[in-house]
């Protein structure tokens, strides 16, 4: 592993000070400075954290500033820290050929946030697996349902406090 | 907390099918050309198809919960039966994955190994795709000749790792054990006859006039909506969309190996199919130079508390057991943090999300698989053409159900 991956910036101001020049993380400046939260380079990853409200609005920026391919979102149950949701949004770039991670974090209080949906229709799915296993509503979506459980299913398997033995 | 959002998917599409002449079909997920338990409901008006929803999850196990039990070591074998036509890809990705976690360094002989293996499994994939989905359009006899080499892949991987289909032969740090002796002859000689064997399959089909009008402008997919979509790999390249993370973003060595990314831009079935085809050729270069430059070495990383003793030192070696007995019954710990892996699997950009808490089990694995994403993009080739276009985009967008259903 060369040298570079191996830095870890931990926290917002390491960031901006240690990547100055990082397409992503000028264009969030540029975007919205104050919903830009937190940020992490870690194993040559960069994340960049955002408020929860303004997670469409971030996805737009870094589409426009070339981060083009949308690749995944999946959420991550924290319990029993609060907030107990983090959302980790995977967005890759072809031109500059390197992925980042968008990173929300989700209150456990009817958990909601902006669907990216209308951004990139790619999230389509995989904001209604998100849903269907965590939980989280995406508001905007068009088609919100389940996606792997059948309609009628109650509870949220992929919850840490879901119940992995015994009968329904 | 139940609640239930939208109705169930054959009512919905009823409710919304306003127009009287309009008929809802369902096709699957017993169906023969639906490749596992696909399901679509398709709105059609006459013969042409109005709407299409894929309704999936007849295969979901679970996996993801699964591994959140299971000892980092444990995941590997659940990894084969994700996509269980291409193992060695999601190994590969499961493996790398979480070496990125411990920063640990694999060999060099592992890493050509791996990228050898890779790239049999992903000729492997491709010949059942090309078997299956020339059969889905009628022409039986080239299914008949992809299995036959298919067979002397899975034999090659028998002698390897004792298992034709669910190998689990990579681990965490290298692989399980060295290949047989007769492993490299094996793999030349079979690459010394398949690039004849791919002239056979394209002399049955690229010139056959049926194969030709049932693929020729079906399915089309623009470059702007494959990116729009999710859609990646041989689909995406058929687009026009030039990327492949073997050559733009290298992983496990593939920097040091030359090949082409084949490319077309008319976006339909042909172009997905020209693709493949040419996909398989370059496999075989990329195989030739591994099996040339293999080097020598170790074939596992350095790394007593993380990767499995040899079996002759855990006999005779007192610290080499006492890591043996502490790897198996207790894991190894995994430094805290998250990462993502790509690699180009067979099917296009897999990606896998692994978050750790530091203990010996993974926190959160999340797969990110291309069939799931591929399968989005269905109802926009599909849309205004003959309900029989879509077993042909179907079987030309090569999805696979273990992996969009984990």
């Amino acid at each position: 592993m060369s040298e570079a991956l191996k830095n870890t910036l931990q926290g917002r101001a390491a960031v901006v000070e240690g990547l100055p020049e990082h397409p992503a993380v000028k264009a969030i400046l540029a975007w919205n400075s104050a919903a830009f939260v937190d940020a992490k380079f870690d194993r040559g990853e960069l994340t960049l954290t955002v408020a929860r409200e303004e997670i469409r609005g971030a996805a737009a920026a870094m589409q426009a500033a070339g981060y083009n391919f949308f690749e995944d979102v999946t959420a991550v149950d924290w319990l029993p820290s609060t907030p107990r949701f983090q959302l980790s949004y995977e967005i890759l770039s072809h031109s500059y050929k390197e992925r980042i991670r968008l990173r929300v974090l989700v209150d456990e209080e009817s958990p909601a946030v902006e669907s990216i949906t209308p951004v990139w229709p790619a999230a389509n799915f995989y904001e209604r697996e998100v849903f269907d296993l965590f939980g989280i509503r995406f508001e905007g979506h068009p088609n919100l349902r389940r996606i792997m459980m059948p309609d009628d299913w109650q509870g949220y398997p992929l919850r840490k406090d879901y119940p992995v033995e015994g009968y329904r | 907390m139940t609640e239930t959002i939208g109705t169930p998917i054959l009512e919905a599409a009823v409710a919304e099918g306003a127009h009287d002449q309009h008929m809802v079909l369902n096709m699957g997920p017993q169906h023969p050309s639906m490749h596992g338990v696909l399901r679509l409901v398709v709105e059609i008006d006459g013969e042409i198809v109005v709407r299409l929803y894929p309704e999936i999850g007849y295969l979901h196990t679970g996996v993801e919960k699964t591994c959140e039990a299971k000892f980092y070591h444990q995941v590997v074998p659940l990894t084969d039966r994700l996509d269980y036509l291409s193992p060695m890809a999601n190994n590969l990705c499961y493996c790398l994955a979480v070496e990125k976690l411990l920063a640990l360094e694999i060999p060099e002989k592992a890493q050509w190994l791996r990228v050898l293996l890779a790239e049999l499994t992903r000729l492997n994939s491709h010949l059942i795709w090309l078997g299956t989905h020339a059969m889905d359009i009628g022409a039986l006899t080239v299914f008949l000749y992809t299995f036959r080499e298919r067979e002397e892949i899975l034999r090659i991987f028998e002698g390897l790792a004792g298992q034709r289909m669910m190998t689990s032969y990579f681990r965490i740090g290298g692989l399980s054990m060295e290949p047989p002796l007769d492993f490299y002859d094996r793999v030349q000689a079979f690459i010394n006859i398949f690039p004849e064997k791919i002239d056979e399959y394209s002399n049955l089909l690229t010139g056959n006039p049926i194969f030709r009008s049932r693929l020729k402008g079906v399915g089309y997919l623009s470059a702007a909506d494959a990116i729009a979509l999710g859609v990646t790999g041989p689909n995406m390249r058929g687009s026009g969309v030039d990327f492949d993370q073997r050559r733009d973003m290298p992983y496990s060595g593939y920097e040091k190996f030359q090949f082409n990314v084949p490319l077309a831009t008319e976006g339909d079935c042909w172009a997905r199919y020209e693709v493949r085809l040419l996909e398989m050729r370059e496999s075989v270069k990329i195989i030739q130079q591994a099996l040339d430059g293999m080097p020598e070495g170790p074939i596992k990383a350095d790394a007593p508390k993380i990767v499995l003793p040899d079996r002759e030192k855990m006999k005779t070696q007192m610290e080499a057991l006492i890591h043996h007995f502490k790897i198996v019954t207790e894991g190894f710990a995994v430094p805290a943090g998250e990462v993502y892996q790509g690699i180009e699997s067979p099917r296009g950009q897999m990606g896998y999300y692994i978050v750790s808490d530091g203990t010996a089990k993974p926190w959160r694995v999340h797969f990110r698989n291309p069939s799931f994403a591929t399968l989005q993009a269905l109802e926009t080739m599909c849309k205004g053409r003959m309900l029989a276009d879509v077993v042909a985009v179907v079987g030309s967008i090569d999805i696979v159900l273990g992996e969009i259903d984990r």
